[in-house]
C-alpha cells in the first residue's frame, strides 16, 4: 500500500505532464480499440461462418445465376445434410446510399439454416402465410425507423416486375435479432415464391446456394462432389467453405488488416517515445529523492518497482480510458453510414489491449527503472 | 515599450536564444517532432489512397463521352438493353460521326473470378465486351505489348492494371469462360484510368458466350462537342421507344467512385484526427517541458526589461518550428512510400476490382504540412501563455 501511495503523489507532483502524458497513451489505446472494430467489420463476420456450411456459386463469378433446380440434386449429393439458395437482388431504398442487402430466399429452409438469425414465432407464422411479407435485421430496422406492419417500397435496378414496373412493395412481418455479436442484422429477406412469380425474366434462376454438410471435417470432400455433379454442364460451380468464401471476399477489398496494424504500429511506436521520455525526465528530475529512499533503507528492486508501478499506473489509466472511449464510440455506430454490416470490438482485441497496456509500462518504463534500481546513494546524492 | 522595433528585435532575440538551446532538449523535441511527423505520414499515406481512386477515375472520363444505361440502374452491371435500343441510341443527333457511321459503341461488362495476386483469393475482374467503335470513343487506348485481338474470334486484351494485380493473365495465357479457353494475345493501356483493370472483348463473341442473345449493358458514345449533349440526352428521354439513362461520361465516373471516395476519406480523416489529438498533447507536453525548465532563464529575460509577448511569441515559434520539421519529415516520408505505390481494392458500387496508384498529390502534402502546423500551434499556446504569466518574482526564487 505505501508503495501505491509513494507512486501516486510522484504522479501528481507533475500534474499537467503526467495528465497529458496519459492522454496520449489513451489515443494510443483508442485508435488501438476503434481499427480493431474496422477490421473486423471489413472481415464480415468470418468469425461466426457456420463450420458445417458452404457456399456454392457459378464457377465463373457470382454475378452468373444457377438454376433452382440444382437444389434437389445438391441435397442427394453424399454428406450434405440441406441445400438453401440466395439471390442477390440489389434494390435501393429511397436513395442509392441507403445500402444493405436483399434477397429472395425459401423463408422455411432458409432460417432453418441460419439458426443465428432469432424470430419470434408469432413473426415466423405470419411470414410463412403472407406472400409479400418481408423481415428485416435489427439494424436495418433500426436504421430506417421500421415497425412491424410497415409497407416496404423498393425499386428494383435488375429485377423489374413483370409489366416493366420497377417498384416492389412488401410488408414488413417481422424484424430479426442476432444471436452473436457478429451476427449480420442489415440484411432484408423477402419470399422467393412472390419474387419468381412477380420478376419479369429470369424464372427458375438463383444467386447461390448455402449447403449444410453432415460431417464438417468432410467438407472439402463434400464440396468437391457437389462441384463433380455440375462439371461439364452449362452452369458449373464452385462449392466453398463459407469461412473461405468470406474470407476471400474480404480479400477483394485489400489487405484491410495489414493497413490496419501498420497505423497502429505507427501510432504505438509514436507513443512509446512520448510515454519512455516522460518516464526517464521524471526519473531524473528525481535522482536526488530516489538517492534519499535508498539511504533510508529501501532494496534497489523496491526503487526499481517503484518505477516501473509507476508507469504501470499511468498506462493502465490511459489505456483503460482508451479502450472504454474506443467502445462508446463504437457502440455510437458504423462510422461509414452502412459499409459496415457488423462493427464491434471484439473480445479478443480487449484483451490484446490489456496485454499491451502491460507490454507498453514495461518497455516504457525499464530503462528508467534500471538507471534508478543502479543509482548509487552517494554518486546521486552529491549531484 | 520602445515602439515596434524594439519589440521586434525582443521577439528575434529571444526566439534565436530558444532555438540555440534547442540541442539541450533534443530528447524531448525529437519526441515532438516524429510523434507529429507520425501522424502527418499516415494522414497524406491513407488520403493519397482516396486520392489515386478519384484520379483514376478522373482520368476515365472525357468531357466528349457519354454513357447511356437502362433507367433506374446505377451501373453497367446492373443495366441491360436491347440490340435495338443499341441501334436507336447511334441514331440520335448529337453524336460524332465518320464514314462507318456513329460512334457508339455498345457494349457488355460481366466479371470473372481470378486470383489476386498479393492474397491468393479470388477477385472480381471486370471482363468487357466492346464493339468497333470503342476504341474511337476512348481515344487514348494503346496497345502496348502483344497485339490487339482479332474481331470474332474470342481472343482477349488485358488492361495493364489487371496484369499487375491479378495471376493469369499474361500473353499466351487463358482464361477460362463459358468453359472455354480464351487466349490472352495482348497488354493495352488507358492512360491511368479504369479500364486498365478490366479485360476486353470482342462483344459479339460475349454474347454468345454468356448467352445473351443480341442485347447489351451500356452504350458509350463519343459527342460532336460537350455541347451537344442536351441535344443528344433529349432525343433519348423524349423517345418512347427508349427507357434508358443517357450520362456525361465525367458525371458517371463521379457517381461510380463516390461510396468508395467517401468511405476512405471518411476514415481517413477520422484516424488522422484522433491520431493528431494524440499528437497535440505530446507536443504540448514538450512544449510545458521546454518552458519549465527554462522559466528562471525567462523570468530573468522579464526582470531586464523584455515584454512578456515576445516571450510567447518566441515559444510559440519554437513550437511551429518542431512541428514543420515534424510535418515535413511525415509528408516527405509519405511520399516516398506511398507515391504510386499499386493496389486494387473492390469498387462496391460496380462490384469489381479497381487497380489504382496512390497518388500523394502537392496539395495532399501541403494538407499534411499544415495539418502538423494546427498541432504546434495548439500544442505551443498554452505553455506559451504560462510562460509570460508567471509570476517573476516567483520563477526567480525557484530552484
Amino acid at each position: 500500500m505505501k508503495y501505491l501511495y509513494l507512486v501516486w503523489s510522484n504522479l501528481k507532483r507533475k500534474k499537467i505532464r503526467t495528465i497529458l502524458t496519459m492522454l496520449s497513451i489513451m489515443i494510443a489505446f483508442l485508435l488501438f480499440g476503434y481499427l480493431g472494430a474496422i477490421k473486423q467489420g471489413f472481415s464480415q463476420g468470418i468469425d461466426v461462418a457456420g463450420v458445417d456450411r458452404l457456399i456454392v456459386r457459378h464457377k465463373v463469378s457470382i454475378i452468373q445465376l444457377i438454376p433452382q433446380s440444382y437444389e434437389s440434386r445438391i441435397e442427394q449429393v453424399d454428406g450434405v445434410v440441406d441445400a438453401v439458395h440466395q439471390s442477390w437482388f440489389g434494390g435501393i431504398y429511397q436513395k442509392p446510399s441507403n445500402f444493405f442487402a436483399q434477397m429472395p430466399v425459401n423463408p422455411r429452409e432458409y432460417l432453418a439454416m441460419y439458426p443465428e438469425y432469432l424470430l419470434s414465432d408469432e413473426e415466423r407464422e405470419a411470414w410463412f402465410s403472407t406472400r409479400t411479407g418481408a423481415i428485416a435485421g435489427r439494424a436495418t430496422a433500426d436504421k430506417f425507423g421500421w415497425k412491424v406492419g410497415d409497407r416496404i417500397p423498393i425499386n428494383a435496378t435488375v429485377w423489374t416486375r413483370k409489366g416493366g414496373e420497377r417498384t416492389w412493395e412488401f410488408d414488413l412481418v417481422g424484424i430479426y435479432e442476432g444471436a452473436e455479436k457478429g451476427t449480420d442484422t442489415t440484411q432484408f429477406l423477402f419470399r422467393y415464391d412472390f419474387f419468381d412469380e412477380s420478376r419479369q425474366f429470369g424464372q427458375g434462376q438463383v444467386g447461390w446456394y448455402t449447403v449444410r454438410v453432415a460431417d464438417p471435417d468432410r467438407a472439402a470432400q463434400t464440396a468437391e462432389a457437389i462441384d463433380a455433379q455440375f462439371a461439364n454442364s452449362p452452369a458449373e460451380t464452385r462449392a466453398e467453405p463459407e469461412g473461405a468464401f468470406l474470407q476471400a471476399f474480404a480479400n477483394q477489398i485489400g489487405d484491410v488488416g495489414f493497413i490496419m496494424m501498420s497505423i497502429i504500429a505507427a501510432v504505438f511506436f509514436t507513443i512509446l517515445l512520448v510515454a519512455g521520455n516522460t518516464m526517464a525526465y521524471a526519473v531524473r528530475e528525481r535522482t536526488n529523492e530516489l538517492a534519499v529512499l535508498k539511504a533510508i533503507g529501501f532494496t534497489d528492486i523496491s526503487v526499481l518497482g517503484l518505477v516501473l508501478g509507476e508507469s504501470l499506473v499511468l498506462t493502465a489509466l490511459g489505456g483503460g480510458i482508451g479502450l472504454g472511449l474506443a467502445w462508446l464510440l463504437v457502440s455510437a455506430g458504423d462510422p461509414t453510414g452502412g459499409a459496415l454490416p457488423v462493427f464491434f470490438i471484439p473480445v479478443k482485441y480487449l484483451l490484446g489491449g490489456v496485454l499491451l497496456i502491460g507490454l507498453m509500462a514495461l518497455v516504457a518504463g525499464i530503462l528508467p527503472a534500471l538507471q534508478a534500481q543502479r543509482l548509487r546513494i552517494a554518486d546521486a546524492l552529491r549531484r | 515599450m520602445a515602439g515596434p522595433i524594439n519589440w521586434l528585435s525582443q521577439v528575434v532575440s529571444v526566439t534565436v536564444f530558444n532555438i540555440r538551446s534547442l540541442p539541450q532538449r533534443l530528447g524531448s523535441s525529437a519526441t515532438a517532432i516524429f510523434g507529429i511527423a507520425g501522424v502527418v505520414a499516415v494522414m497524406v499515406g491513407v488520403l493519397s489512397i482516396a486520392q489515386g481512386i478519384l484520379q483514376t477515375m478522373d482520368n476515365s472520363a472525357s468531357e466528349d463521352n457519354v454513357v447511356v444505361l437502362r433507367s433506374g440502374s446505377n451501373t453497367e452491371m446492373m443495366s441491360i438493353m436491347s440490340g435495338d435500343d443499341a441501334r436507336i441510341i447511334s441514331e440520335a443527333p448529337g453524336l460524332a460521326r465518320n464514314e462507318s457511321g456513329a460512334i457508339s459503341s455498345p457494349e457488355l461488362f460481366v466479371i470473372i473470378n481470378l486470383n489476386k495476386r498479393n492474397t491468393g483469393t479470388d477477385a472480381n475482374v471486370p471482363l468487357r465486351g466492346v464493339s468497333r467503335p470503342g476504341f474511337e470513343v476512348r481515344d487514348k487506348f494503346n496497345i502496348v505489348d502483344g497485339r490487339m485481338f482479332e474481331w470474332g474470334l474470342n481472343e482477349v486484351v488485358v488492361g495493364v492494371g489487371a496484369l499487375i494485380e491479378f495471376e493469369g493473365l499474361e500473353i499466351g495465357s487463358t482464361i477460362t469462360v463459358a468453359q472455354e479457353e480464351w487466349p490472352v494475345v495482348g497488354i493495352f493501356e488507358t492512360d491511368g484510368g479504369l479500364a486498365e483493370t478490366e479485360i476486353w472483348v470482342d462483344a459479339s463473341v460475349l454474347q454468345p458466350a454468356y448467352r445473351r442473345g443480341n442485347s447489351y449493358q451500356a452504350v458509350y458514345a463519343k459527342l460532336e462537342s460537350p455541347e451537344s449533349y442536351q441535344e443528344f440526352k433529349d432525343a433519348l428521354t423524349t423517345d418512347p421507344r427508349l427507357n434508358v439513362k443517357p450520362m456525361r461520361e465525367t458525371e458517371y465516373y463521379e457517381s461510380q467512385s463516390e461510396m468508395l471516395y467517401k468511405l476512405v476519406t471518411g476514415l481517413g480523416t477520422l484516424i488522422a484526427v484522433i491520431m493528431g489529438l494524440g499528437a497535440i498533447f505530446g507536443a504540448l507536453n514538450t512544449m510545458y517541458t521546454a518552458v519549465s525548465s527554462r522559466s528562471r532563464e525567462i523570468a530573468t529575460l522579464r526582470a531586464l526589461g523584455f515584454n512578456s509577448s515576445p516571450v510567447v511569441i518566441s515559444v510559440l515559434l519554437e513550437s511551429l518550428l518542431l512541428a514543420l520539421i515534424g510535418g515535413a519529415i511525415g509528408a516527405l516520408a509519405a511520399w516516398s512510400v506511398f507515391d504510386g505505390f499499386r493496389a486494387a481494392t473492390l469498387n462496391f458500387t460496380s462490384f469489381s476490382q479497381v487497380a489504382f496508384a496512390f497518388d500523394v498529390s502537392p496539395t495532399l502534402l501541403l494538407r499534411g504540412i499544415v495539418f502538423a502546423m494546427v498541432i504546434g500551434l495548439v500544442g505551443g499556446f498554452f505553455p506559451a501563455l504560462r510562460a509570460a504569466r508567471q509570476p517573476i518574482a516567483n520563477a526567480l526564487r525557484e530552484l
